[in-house]
């Protein structure tokens, strides 16, 4: 291995015989080109709802939640497409992402939720997953459509401005912590609490349950 | 009474007669005018009272009616999102009224630690208002009215 390398750095380091340093920079700025745009385009290809929906785990299950929803159909006719939420809008959030979501295509090769049982099982742990990204961000995904700043609570109900305004507006909570649940069917989140809690005490009352 | 004057009265009582029918199908023509084969065009879906005021119950065991929207709040065997503000724990921190305790009994009135699951699907009872116009007249009359005109013809209360 260690030969290869050092053969490999001989043949890098020494000056091309043949080829003009025109062609070699010339041609290694085009190439760059190539691959740079080629990348992009196959980034921005896997950013689309046609290419989330092309799998059936999401076109017959998440996908289908979110069409009654108002992020998919409402009055005014805006719409938020999957990456809208679920990729971030930054470079380098969304080479972040998409890194972990290879992640994804592993679960994909091995059916990890290819059957709709599969995913009801897995629906809690992957909410979870997407409430962690959104508190840890501060909801910026909602906040790259929905500003705080711009928006008028006189021109909202009652109970949404005083909510906004007591958590929102003083940044005590994000968007997500009361949004839940907006765009999808929530999973069940009181047994999981029970199920997967470490407080000794909740450990302590089911073994005590189990034994009673 | 003339002849002349019994028509009017005629036309009257034959009015008076087919005003019931005529209700009738005023009523029956809440699908619009169009044919049984067809469909007529959709209504407007009135506003939901949103005030956030609460209204009067009209009887003491009527279970209150919810003065807010509840679009896409979702009620499944999984998750009551009616919970996240109603609960027990959460009503501090919202300030709405809680789940009342009667919803923690059990058929045999024993109270149990969270909700019964017989009362867990809200909408069963609570449900929103909207700004529609009654397709009949209500007749409904509050139980204090009826106590009130009980007592003011001699009766005991």
């Amino acid at each position: 291995m260690i030969r290869f390398l050092k053969r490999t750095w001989a043949i890098i380091k020494r000056p091309s015989v043949h080829l003009s340093l025109g062609f070699l920079s010339l041609g290694g700025f085009v190439m760059g080109l190539l691959f740079w745009g080629a990348f992009n385009t196959a980034l921005e290809l896997t950013n689309t709802e046609t290419f989330c929906t092309g799998c059936h785990e999401m076109r017959d299950n998440v996908f289908v939640e979110l069409q009654a929803t108002i992020h998919y159909t409402n009055r005014s006719g805006v719409r938020a497409t999957c990456p809208d939420c679920h990729v971030p809008h930054n470079w380098t959030s969304k080479i972040a992402r998409k890194m972990a979501a290879s992640k994804e295509v592993w679960g994909k090769i091995f059916g990890t939720i290819n059957t709709r049982e599969k995913f009801e099982e897995k629906r809690l742990e992957l909410a979870q997953h997407e409430w962690a990204r959104f508190e840890a961000n501060d909801s910026l995904e909602c906040r790259n459509c929905h500003s705080a700043d711009s928006m008028d609570i006189t021109r909202q109900s009652k109970r949404a401005a005083e909510a906004h305004e007591r958590f929102l507006f003083t940044g005590e909570n994000t968007c997500i912590d009361c949004h839940k649940g907006i765009a999808h069917t929530l999973p069940d989140i009181g047994q999981a609490m029970l199920h997967k809690s470490s407080d000794p005490n909740v450990t302590e009352l089911q073994t005590f349950l189990r034994t009673d | 009474m003339t002849q002349t004057a019994r028509i009017p009265t005629l036309a009257a009582l034959i009015v008076a007669l087919a005003a019931p029918v005529l209700a009738q199908q005023s009523v029956a023509t809440l699908r619009g005018p169009a044919d049984l084969a067809e469909n007529g065009p959709a209504q407007p879906i009135p506003a939901v009272v949103n005030s956030d005021i609460r209204q009067v119950r009209n009887y003491p065991e009527q279970p209150p009616l919810i003065p807010h929207k509840i679009d896409g709040y979702q009620i499944t065997s999984d998750y009551n999102q009616c919970l996240t503000c109603h609960s027990r724990t959460a009503i501090e921190v919202s300030q709405a009224p809680m789940v009342s305790i009667t919803h923690f009994m059990d058929r045999e009135g024993q109270f149990l630690a969270s909700i019964s699951p017989r009362r867990f699907f809200c909408t069963q009872c609570h449900v929103p208002q909207s700004d529609a116009r009654p397709l009949v007249e209500n007749e409904f009359v509050d139980v204090d009215t009826v106590l009130d005109y009980v007592t003011s013809h001699g009766g005991s209360d």
